[in-house]
């Protein structure tokens, strides 16, 4: 079961965030925008916390990116642009890494392709809501 | 990754996973753009070079996402390597051609992309006025592309056409240098 997908831009700013589950609480729209500043810190904390990091010729950490609990597993997926997309699923969810791939192209295609989008700004595109859900629903 | 290695990549991306067009729907489209600028700006070829890397920069800064999530390739150690992946993945998915690498400096900061084919040339012969032969890089959206795209992998690149078959020289040669690489995503450190 996949519940919710967040995405931060480069600034750390939430500019999209869906919900595929009503069986937990939500938080208010607020604590979603705190959650994403925080999370973005977080992720930047743990991209310096790695012992093999450049100035010791080793390649820069990815940071961050999976957390799991009992009850959810979190996964992050950073693109090379700085991007951040947050997947919270059930812990035991299969291929998370494959559907957070397919979502990307999704935004690619229908996010950054769409010229009346503007880029880093909260994403209110309807064909990629469509062709999310369309994606998402026969997993659940 | 090694140049053969992206060749690869890039071949295997270009088969399986993206989109055709009719070339000459590309080749007449951005010809009409050209030659609507060149009205626009009544001849003045050095604003219409100018439009044409503005516009190109808007491209390359949304086409980058795109040829992360169709590629999803791994971070490129050194400028060498990126210019690599430009021209045998990134030419190659969206033109279906793959520019020669070439005439590097010894710093490894700058090199060239040799066009020996040029699908948004086609057909083309520039305006007999005089100028548009000196003036005119009719391709430059090219550069603004590279340099937008790059710009969002934390490059800044300066890009120009060096010579153009269509103005009559023997090659089509684009410069890239990089500027630098801009280290956004972390505040300075204390240390």
């Amino acid at each position: 079961m996949i519940l919710s997908l967040l995405i931060l831009n480069k600034a750390g700013g939430l500019v999209y965030h869906r919900d595929f589950s009503n069986t937990f609480t939500k938080l208010s729209s607020n604590d979603y925008l705190v959650l994403a500043g925080t999370f973005h810190g977080v992720h930047a904390i743990t991209a310096r916390l790695s012992p093999f990091g450049p100035s010791s010729g080793g390649t820069p950490s990815s940071g961050l990116e999976v957390m799991e609990s009992e009850h959810f597993r979190m996964q992050c997926f950073q693109t090379l642009t700085g991007t951040k997309f947050l997947l919270f699923t059930e812990p035991q969810q299969p291929n998370v890494d494959v559907i957070l791939r397919r979502i990307y192209e999704l935004y690619a295609d229908y996010v950054m392709k769409n010229p009346f989008y503007q880029i880093e700004m909260p994403i209110r595109c309807e064909a990629f809501d469509r062709h999310l859900m369309a994606y998402i629903k026969p997993k659940q | 990754m090694s140049a053969t290695k992206a060749a690869r990549m890039g071949e295997e991306v270009w088969k399986t996973r993206i989109d055709k067009v009719n070339a000459e729907l590309v080749t007449l489209t951005y010809g009409s753009i050209v030659a609507q600028l060149c009205k626009d700006y009544e001849g003045d070829y050095l604003e219409v070079n100018k439009q044409l890397d503005k516009m190109g920069y808007n491209i390359g800064l949304r086409l980058i996402e795109d040829y992360l999530a169709k590629t999803a390739p791994q971070r490129c150690v050194n400028f060498r390597e990126t210019a690599e992946m430009i021209a045998r993945v990134g030419f190659k998915i969206f033109l279906n051609i793959t520019p020669t690498v070439a005439n590097w400096t010894s710093d490894n900061k700058q090199f060239s992309l040799v066009f020996e084919e040029n699908p948004l040339g086609d057909f083309v012969e520039l305006p007999d006025d005089g100028r548009a032969q000196n003036e005119l890089w009719y391709s430059n959206l090219l550069c603004g592309v590279l340099r937008g795209a790059l710009e969002m992998v934390q490059m800044q690149v300066d890009a120009h056409f060096v010579s153009d078959t269509l103005r009559g020289n023997e090659t089509t040669e684009m410069r890239v240098s990089l500027v630098r690489y801009i280290d956004d995503e972390l505040p300075q450190s204390e240390d």
